[in-house]
């Protein structure tokens, strides 16, 4: 691999950039593999990149229906934050924000990881008292939370209304660390990072099938012939249901859609994350300066990559009463994607009742921030066969035995997650 | 997207509220209550789905119109409905 450097930089600016290397080789499969990957998205190319630096396992295959990184790390909203209250979910996510802070060295690729500050408001009495109490969790957790007022959040973000709208905001709950990540990059980084260390990347090749003898999975019928595997696992979030019914197994999952949305690109005008639940909607800028948000999913299953238009108005809506000044741009594009709400709303990282077989599936529409930490749990998982201390709690089986981790409270409904 | 309500016809989808998957059974009571097969079956009847790619049995609510429950197939991948009707009778159409 070619070191991308600044000297790289100019000495390839000699030669008109004409002669830059691909970033990852694109190899026929080989007959059999120490592991096999399925899914080639953020999740899947992480967990590949720290099964090689980690543990030492590069005879490994990341198995990718379509192209690397064109599901949903090309459609998030790309905020990164750890503000989980339950210790089940807050370590988990705070290892990631440890990763996400070295990701750019650590790949050589540059992830414009920007820790802006992630601010969540409230909008009436309980939200403060919730968000308090949250932010208090945070902190005893070795978090970092902060409470602010109504004043210091309008010095964060000037444009911001907070007085002259049905629900007034009365402060909010700001992680400083969190903030954005450029989500392609992250998922061409770990490709890149994860091929230079011997990892085959083999695009437009679907899983059609998985062969399992004796409870044990030998390894994955494709459209390019059966390949063998020592282990398989799966990081298809959107399509985990489908994939493991391929095993005859039924998840603890709904698929459900969720559409994101951005503004045509505008001068530098929010350089902080604003949330707000209570209105649905959260939005940020990104470096091209259009403004990115979203809101809810859109409450129905679904596994179209497309959503309908009640959702985008209730969003824009929300966006406008937030930022009056934002109702003048236009609308550039609106897109969705398709995730797996779990039943307790965090997702899974665990073993499946058949031998070598792996799960990392349930994100919600949670994934992004957690794809460092996710590749690095699910990494450990595979190579040692047992769960990681961080991820030891997210086990397929806590619905059956009653240990959900539920952070709203609010039971096995997955559209409410 | 319109959801024909089998009482007040053709609506927007704004005035419905989703109800989820409607083909799992609440489980029937058996003789002995500590059973533990009654245990898995209350486990699959909560937290185990299908999530079908294609057709499916789903519940929604006329919640701004008449409040009514009803049944819907929907496909999942076009949102094309199929059919919807009263809770007690059977769907038809859609490849199911």
């Amino acid at each position: 691999m070619k070191k991308y450097s600044v000297f790289s930089l100019a000495r390839n600016a000699l030669d008109y950039h004409e002669n830059w290397t691909e970033a990852w080789r694109s190899p026929e499969p080989k007959p059999e593999y120490d592991v096999i990957i399925v899914g080639g998205g953020g999740h899947g190319l992480a967990t590949a990149y720290y099964l090689a630096k980690e543990h030492g396992i590069t005879n490994v295959a990341v198995i990718e229906k379509g192209w690397l990184g064109g599901g949903n790390v090309a459609r998030n909203t790309t905020i990164v934050r750890s503000n989980y209250q339950l210790e089940g979910n807050a370590f988990f996510y705070e290892k990631g924000m440890d990763l996400w802070r070295d990701l750019s060295q650590d790949l050589n690729y540059n992830v414009m990881f920007s820790p802006r500050g992630v601010i969540n408001l409230a909008h009436n009495d309980a939200q403060v008292d919730a968000f308090q109490r949250r932010g208090n969790t945070m902190r005893l957790n070795g978090i970092d939370a902060e409470w602010m007022t109504v004043d210091q959040i309008k010095k964060k973000a000037p444009l911001l209304n907070t007085e002259n709208m049905r629900y007034p905001v009365y402060g909010g709950l700001c992680q400083p660390k969190g903030g954005t990540a450029r989500h392609d990059a992250v998922a061409w980084g770990y490709a890149r990072a994860a091929d230079d260390r011997g990892v085959d990347m083999i695009q437009n090749c679907e899983v059609t099938g998985m062969r399992i003898e004796n409870g044990k999975i030998l390894g994955v019928e494709t459209t390019k012939g059966f390949i063998g595997a020592k282990k398989v696992g799966v990081a298809v979030a959107g399509h985990s249901s489908q994939v493991f019914q391929m095993a005859g197994m039924r998840l603890p999952i709904e698929t459900h859609l969720l559409q994101a949305m951005v503004s045509e690109p505008v001068k530098p005008a929010l350089d902080t994350v604003i949330t707000s639940g209570a209105a649905h909607c959260y939005i940020s800028q990104s470096d091209k300066g259009e403004l990115v948000f979203g809101g809810d999913i859109d409450f129905y299953n679904s596994y179209a990559q497309r959503g309908n238009y009640p959702i985008i108005e209730h969003v824009v809506t929300a966006m406008c009463e937030l930022f009056p000044a934002f109702s003048r741009l236009r609308l550039m594009r609106t897109w969705g994607g398709v995730m797996d709400m779990s039943m307790d709303g965090t997702p899974i990282i665990d073993k499946t009742p058949i031998d070598s077989l792996y799960i990392n599936a349930g994100w919600c529409y949670g994934g992004f921030k957690a794809t460092p930490a996710s590749g690095w749990c699910f990494a450990h998982t595979i190579a040692q066969d047992q769960p990681h201390d961080l991820s030891s709690e997210m086990r397929l089986n806590r619905f059956e035995t009653g240990h959900t981790l539920d952070e709203k409270g609010v039971g096995s409904t997955p559209n409410m997650h | 997207m319109l959801i024909k309500c089998p009482w007040c016809g053709d609506r927007a989808l704004q005035e419905f509220s989703y109800q989820g998957d409607a083909t799992v059974q609440r489980p029937a009571e058996p003789a002995e209550p500590t059973d533990a097969k009654w245990d898995d079956e209350w486990y699959q009847f909560v937290y185990l789905r299908d999530d079908p790619k294609g057709w499916h049995d789903e519940l929604w609510q006329h919640n701004l119109g008449c409040r009514k429950h009803f049944k819907a197939r929907r496909n999942t991948v076009t949102h094309e409905i199929a059919d919807t009707g009263p809770m007690n009778e059977e769907l038809k159409g859609g490849d199911k």
